[in-house]
């Protein structure tokens, strides 16, 4: 008689829990953006400090930069916020944020007391442009290349260690590239 | 106090036949069914256990509102997910396409069964095949007997 037939449902057993294990660690709002190395979508925003001035996309080609979609109304953006002002302080790449769906006053009002990390803001009243960036789930953040392909999104707020680990050492390769 | 309770329901009653019924977001009913059959295949992000038809989150009103600008501006269902996908990627299609990265979605079932039932013939065949000795024998099931007879 063949042992193997006895530990066959084990094996199959195992395989399945190793499956639903993985499956748990699986965040299931994490999803891949199809941006990821594709060109940046085209945009052209007022400010949110100056609705008389425009920033479009191709005024940033030739400068690696970081796109950060933020709101007034936002938990979580309030919890990035510190991460946010500490890394502009180095000065790395410039930082544009876009507020998203929000008021001017009130993203303004924002930035006054809790401190302004942006290079400046583009103001997305209707979310138009969050749309083109497939924006789902303030804050998220895009890092762009002097091509103006975007080389890596982040659906959720900044931390030190992602900052550590995964910005910096893209960004010294898309800086010196 | 009676009095008080039925005359309190008849207002509420009569407040309710006031109330409008909510307007659908667009003034053309041949649109917005064409919104929603659309949208109800497209997965909205933020709840995403809901489609783009259901839910209601924010982001799924501005998709509707940016479907219904679309269509109005002649573009088909097509057009449609493809901006969709475009912008979220292909986890927002209810009915995901065949490609290589979901061949085992769209045939790993079928492979299972054809293994199971391989499985199973294989068994069935081997078994047919034993003599008599491998089986226990026929016992007469004594109690039902007793019953029946």
């Amino acid at each position: 008689m063949k042992r193997w037939h006895l530990v066959l449902p084990l094996v199959l057993f195992v395989l399945l829990a190793a499956f639903l294990w993985r499956g748990l660690a699986l965040d299931p709002r994490e999803v891949p953006s199809p941006l990821v190395d594709k060109p940046a979508p085209a945009f052209a925003l007022a400010r949110l400090d100056d609705a008389s001035r425009t920033l479009r996309r191709d005024d940033m080609l030739g400068k690696v930069w970081m796109l950060n979609v933020w709101a007034s109304w936002c938990e979580a953006c309030r919890t990035e916020h510190p991460t946010l002002v500490n890394f502009a302080k180095s000065g790395t790449v410039p930082i544009v944020g876009l507020n998203y769906k929000d008021t001017r006053p009130e993203g303004l009002g924002w930035l006054a007391r809790f401190g302004d990390p942006y290079a400046m803001s583009l103001f997305d009243e209707k979310g138009r442009v969050g749309i083109d960036f497939g924006v789902y789930g303030v804050p998220e953040t895009f890092v762009i290349d002097k091509q103006g392909v975007v080389r890596f999104k982040l659906i959720g707020p900044l931390t030190p260690e992602l900052i550590a680990t995964k910005i910096q050492p893209l960004l010294k390769s898309l800086g010196d590239a | 106090m009676r009095r008080l309770v039925v005359a309190s329901l008849i207002w509420l009653f009569a407040m309710g036949a006031l109330a409008k019924e909510a307007l659908p977001a667009s003034a053309d009913p041949a649109l917005e069914a064409r919104v929603m059959q659309i949208a109800a295949e497209l997965r909205c992000l933020v709840c995403q256990n809901q489609t783009l038809a259901d839910s209601n989150a924010s982001l799924a009103l501005d998709l509707r509102e940016q479907m219904r600008t679309m269509l109005r501006e002649g573009a088909d269902a097509e057009q449609v997910r493809r901006f969709m996908t475009e912008r979220y990627g292909d986890f927002v299609l209810y009915r995901p396409p065949l490609k290589a990265t979901t061949l085992a979605l769209w045939f790993g079932p079928l492979v299972l069964l054809i293994v199971g039932l391989a499985g199973l013939f294989i068994v069935l065949r081997r078994r047919s095949r034993l003599g008599a000795e491998h089986f226990e024998p026929d016992v007469p099931d004594t109690i039902d007997e007793g019953v029946t007879t």
